[in-house]
């Protein structure tokens, strides 16, 4: 066993151009050196070499040369379609060369000594043909199943990873997951520099994709295992920050949408970039208030995304119109997109991948999470609270301001928001039924609010056509906020 | 020993080969030997150097070297190695029966 210097001298690397697994490998993958990308079948080894290969050519100028030993090139080529990637074309390009290896035991009888140096001589020629300067061999296990000698593959694979770092092509090879190693035939023997094992676990109907990095040598990196998704866009690893508290602070305010509440915060309403969250029982506003705010941010022309986990884009769009928000024409031009998706299609996981993406690719000033009640609901205390860490440190990274509302169980549970999400949240507002005389009204008040003084009284409230209005608070609560 | 085929038969074998490697030289070797032997005056031999046209490699699907390729009589068969165990590259260029 080496050790190696922390950090000595950072690697060469090139960049995959896959959402976030750039992130966590510090910047792609180690140049001129072999990765070995395994696991069990159908966990997505080809498709993460794939991509990387046609993002190399098609984004970073670096050719690829494609070797497969299991599929012809169409049905790579159709694999990949389903990507959105067009693989024939790349190849007519010259960005790619493809060469399908075939090897068949049953057509080869072995007489004597022999070497794979055919096998050389069409990876030179692959990379040759297009000037790769990436290459894939998948999976170049399949000559154990085509040769009997194994002492002869196994010097001779020896001699291909030694050529390849030789050739400076920046190589991905695949191998199927063993029993006892990573892969059946112990490629990563050969494969010293960067493993990465993909897995594909199903529990309780939800499946969840996850990638670990094994090993990087000379890069610090995550030993978590990072969910990712693959799509119609590829793939999308969810990079886990490193959990620290060192985003930048802004000192910016952003109106909640509610002019009497933000006068309840300090006059002037969240903070940019921080968590709010709003919890009450059902019925008490949470979603109009929620709403109240992305309309607002629309308004000031920033960018809003409102992932709705129990309405329909079109049904929350006609309920808040009738409280006089008016959603549709931010909609229409683009500065807010609503997103509707049931929370039990996927796991966990799975929504924050998704939600990482479209943060990362609509780059809104804004989120809102109506409702997170029912991720909380759907999983453990622990992984919801590691979830909503995940989540709420990615938005705060980029500096978005995050509202989320929470649905709260009847009775004395209204301050328990359970899951012990309270430290991450800066805002808090509280929402509940109060009983005044023999009627029922809604009372607002804000539970804590980070980094400003904040109205301690509990403020009325009525939702009416124009919207939510804050009724003057009366008697002796009110501590002169209202003013402002 | 009476060879696997019919008296009249061409026998057309294309060995792969790169360039002159101690593997190649004695492949060839032992094919002329073994082609003397049982194919006197119907075969023909013909070496294509892979160094020279690697192209072949992908065209004809070669992956070890050397590789021998029985064109005719069909059906195809390959063979790879040096064809330094007779007994089994007769078998193999399905010349002799497997015992």
């Amino acid at each position: 066993m080496k050790m190696e210097r922390p950090q000595a001298r950072s690697l060469p690397k090139a960049p995959t151009g896959i959402h976030g697994l750039d992130e966590i490998t510090g910047g792609g993958l180690p140049r001129g050196r072999p990765t070995l990308v395994c696991g069990g079948p159908g966990c997505g080894k080809t498709l993460l070499a794939a991509e990387f290969l046609i993002r190399g050519a098609t984004q970073f100028d670096e050719p690829g040369a494609f070797i497969t030993f299991e599929e012809t090139g169409e049905e790579l080529a159709q694999n990949v379609r389903s990507l959105g990637f067009d693989l024939d074309r790349l190849v007519e390009e010259q960005k790619i060369a493809l060469d399908y290896v075939r090897v068949e035991r049953s057509e080869i009888a072995e007489t004597g000594e022999y070497d794979l140096e055919g096998l050389f001589l069409r990876l030179g020629l692959a990379i040759d043909s297009v000037g790769a300067k990436r290459i894939v061999l998948d999976t170049i296990e399949s000559l154990f199943g085509g040769f009997d000698n194994q002492a002869v593959l196994r010097s001779e694979l020896r001699r291909l990873f030694r050529y390849l770092k030789d050739r400076g092509v920046t190589a991905v090879i695949t191998g199927e997951r063993g029993d006892k190693s990573y892969t059946r035939q112990g490629l990563e023997e050969y494969v010293s520099d960067c493993v990465i094992l993909l897995d594909h676990r199903v529990t309780e109907q939800v499946s969840t994709r996850r990638m670990r990095i094994v090993k990087y040598r000379g890069t610090t990196h995550g030993t978590n295992e990072y969910p990712f998704l693959i799509d119609e866009e590829g793939f999308s690893v969810l990079p886990m920050t490193g959990l620290q508290l060192d985003h930048e602070v802004s000192n910016e305010r952003v109106s909640s949408g509610v002019p009497a509440l933000d006068a309840m915060l300090d006059g002037k309403g969240y903070y940019r970039g921080s968590s709010v969250l709003i919890s009450g029982t059902a019925g008490t506003g949470k979603t109009s208030l929620a709403a109240h705010f992305a309309q607002e941010s629309a308004r000031r022309g920033e960018r809003c995304l409102y992932l709705a986990f129990e309405e329909s884009p079109q049904q929350l769009m006609r309920n808040m119109r009738t409280i006089g928000v008016d959603l549709e024409p931010h909609v229409k031009k683009g500065a807010l997109r609503l997103h509707s998706a049931r929370p039990s299609l996927h796991g966990l996981e799975m929504h924050l991948v998704q939600i990482h993406k479209m943060v990362s690719e609509f780059k809104p000033a804004a989120v809102v999470i109506d409702p997170i009640s029912n991720f909380i609901d759907n999983s453990t205390a622990i992984e919801a609270q590691a979830m909503l860490l995940r989540l709420v440190d990615f938005l705060k990274a980029k500096q978005v301001t995050a509202v989320f509302t929470h649905l709260t169980g009847g009775g004395n549970a209204l301050e328990a928001t359970d899951i012990g999400i309270s430290s991450l949240i800066d805002t808090w507002l509280l929402l509940r039924d109060i009983e005044v005389g023999t009627a029922r009204s809604k009372g607002l008040y804000v539970l804590k609010s980070r980094g400003m003084p904040h109205a301690r009284e509990i403020r009325e409230f009525v939702v009416t056509r124009r919207g939510i209005e804050l009724k003057q608070v009366t008697g002796k609560a009110g501590k002169g906020k209202r003013k402002k | 020993m009476t060879p696997n085929g019919t008296a009249g038969e061409k026998w057309n074998l294309r060995l792969y080969t790169a360039g002159q490697s101690p593997k190649s030289l004695a492949a060839l070797d032992n094919l002329k030997r073994m082609c003397e032997q049982h194919l006197a005056g119907r075969y023909t031999i013909e070496v294509v150097d892979l160094l020279k046209n690697p192209r072949l490699a992908k065209d004809d699907q070669i992956v070890a070297i050397p590789t021998l390729v029985r064109k005719l009589p069909e059906p195809l068969r390959r063979i790879v190695g040096d064809l330094s165990d007779t007994e089994r590259a007769l078998v193999g260029m399905q010349l002799k029966q497997q015992k």
